[in-house]
């Protein structure tokens, strides 16, 4: 299932009931202990919205804490913590110019969600990754595409495009559904919420 | 024995080097008088970097207050006078006031832990749009960016210099060049360890053949250095520096004895990249000057 953190709660039930402002380290790593707690919970496999449309200000410190730090545990090339994807909504212009310099310094990406259902792959990913992610985010709602969908879009190699789909997944920016790939974002677009634990 | 400090007429970032010239050579228990009475002007800089001398003084200094009831009626609206009796030994008349300054974004503010910055970051954003949108003519994007950056450059005080500091915020007049524009300023002084002891603290850190303090301010300030290992710090200041380009800023940062200067790409300050051999002063000083925007 879809589960959504609305950070500005995280925020005051970790740090202060007044603040409505992101900054400091100190307070990124509290209310990112908050949402690791909420994903203990949540369960092993599970795509989760994180709301930051009632937070007022986010500077580069809390940034890295909250969005760097806890990409960097459950998003890994290697041995990711657990299948868990995230759809980051509620981003402003200011938001995003600390998240981006905090992907840059990671090399980082994720996937974020404007008002209007549209979503953006934002951070560092090489050309034919962003374009593997297109494609397959174009084809709409929850729909899946398998490896040589992809391959016959793209113009690589089956090899290939399985390849980068293996790494897009590993990234947690596409979700690996009834054999092929969804892209984080269109899954949470359909009116019938798609289920992960299938 | 006791030694006058004088104070020149206008104390801003510059002619606080005139205070240093006089403090640096002096032993840290030496009773110092620091004599402000001719003062007729001071930028948030320069009162901030006056408690910060106090701070770092081992016998408690004595300060003559401004003659001028104008100057001393503002420093007391800058809450300056709240926070010098705390250090020195106040000499002259001192008349308290209640008015509102409109100049002023943020008084004179101690900063020491995270719950500090909070404040001055809920304080300022009230104050901020009026200021940069309206009076300096800059884009109402500025305002997020600007506390951002604030926040960042008091986080330095918390995180790195082991003790506390002051932070203040002001609009002027810019008078460096002929026919000077409005600028909003940015100051933040601590004397606390300064960016080459914090450096030094790092696990595994290896004096190179060539240390001082403009090569500590290179490190950090240019190249993102910082003494976490954690690869994800000094990221503030890079996140400064880049805020301060965007808008035509300066970002100017002294610590020990060197400063370290991000020169805006316009014409309306001149200024060196590095000074070094400068007289010593403890901590960090930090100015963030952005001009309002001409067309």
């Amino acid at each position: 299932m879809i589960n959504h953190i609305d950070v500005s709660s995280m925020l005051r039930k970790s740090v202060c009931e007044l603040y409505s402002n992101l900054v400091t380290r100190p307070t990124g790593a509290a209310v990112r202990c908050e949402i690791e707690q909420e994903l203990d919970r949540i369960g092993d496999r599970a795509l989760t919205v994180i709301d930051f449309s009632h937070v007022g200000l986010l500077d580069f410190s809390c940034a890295d804490e909250i969005v760097a730090k806890l990409l960097l545990q459950y998003v890994s090339l290697d041995a990711p913590r657990r299948e868990v994807y995230f759809l980051f909504r509620g981003i402003s212009e200011s938001h995003m110019d600390a998240i981006e310099a905090v992907l840059e310094r990671h090399k980082l990406a994720l996937v974020t969600q404007h008002a209007d259902g549209g979503s953006r792959l934002v951070g560092i990913v090489d050309v034919d990754e962003r374009s593997a992610w297109e494609i397959i985010s174009h084809l709409g709602a929850g729909v899946s595409a398998d490896v040589a969908e992809v391959a016959d879009a793209t113009g690589l190699s089956r090899e290939h495009a399985a390849r980068m789909l293996d790494i897009l997944w590993r990234r947690r920016l596409v979700i690996r559904h009834d054999k092929g790939y969804v892209a984080v974002g269109s899954a949470t677009a359909p009116v019938e919420p798609m289920r992960l634990d299938a | 024995m006791t030694t006058i400090i004088n104070v020149p007429h206008s104390l801003e970032d510059k002619s606080f080097e005139l205070v240093l010239d006089q403090v640096a050579p002096l032993p840290l228990d030496e009773k110092i008088i620091v004599d402000t009475r001719h003062a007729r002007w001071a930028s948030p800089y320069g009162l901030t970097a006056l408690l910060a001398l106090a701070q770092s003084r081992a016998e408690r200094p004595v300060l003559y207050v401004p003659e001028a009831e104008n100057v001393s009626h503002y420093w007391s609206r800058m809450d300056f006078f709240k926070h010098a009796a705390e250090l020195y030994e106040i000499q002259g008349r001192v008349k308290s006031t209640k008015a509102a300054e409109t100049s002023v974004l943020l008084e004179v503010t101690s900063i020491s832990k995270s719950d500090d910055v909070h404040d001055v970051v809920d304080k300022i954003q009230q104050r901020a749009q009026d200021a940069l949108v309206k009076n300096l003519n800059l884009d109402a994007k500025i305002t997020m960016r600007f506390t951002m950056a604030l926040s960042e450059v008091c986080q330095n005080i918390v995180e790195h210099a082991g003790r506390g500091g002051w932070v203040a915020v002001q609009t002027y007049t810019w008078r460096v060049r002929l026919g000077g524009r409005k600028v909003v300023v940015i100051a933040v002084c601590d004397p606390g360890i300064g960016f080459k002891q914090s450096l030094e603290s790092a696990p595994g850190f290896q004096k190179r053949e060539r240390w001082d303090d403009g090569q500590a301010l290179e490190e950090t300030v240019m190249r993102g250095a910082s003494r976490f290992r954690d690869p994800g710090r000094g990221q503030g200041l890079a996140g400064v520096r880049k805020f301060v380009g965007t808008w035509d800023g300066k970002l100017s940062i002294r610590s020990g004895t060197a400063r370290i200067a991000v020169l805006p790409k316009g014409d309306w300050d001149e200024d060196e990249p590095l000074l070094e051999d400068l007289s010593y002063f403890p901590g960090a000083q930090v100015q963030i000057t952005i001009p309002e925007r001409v067309a």
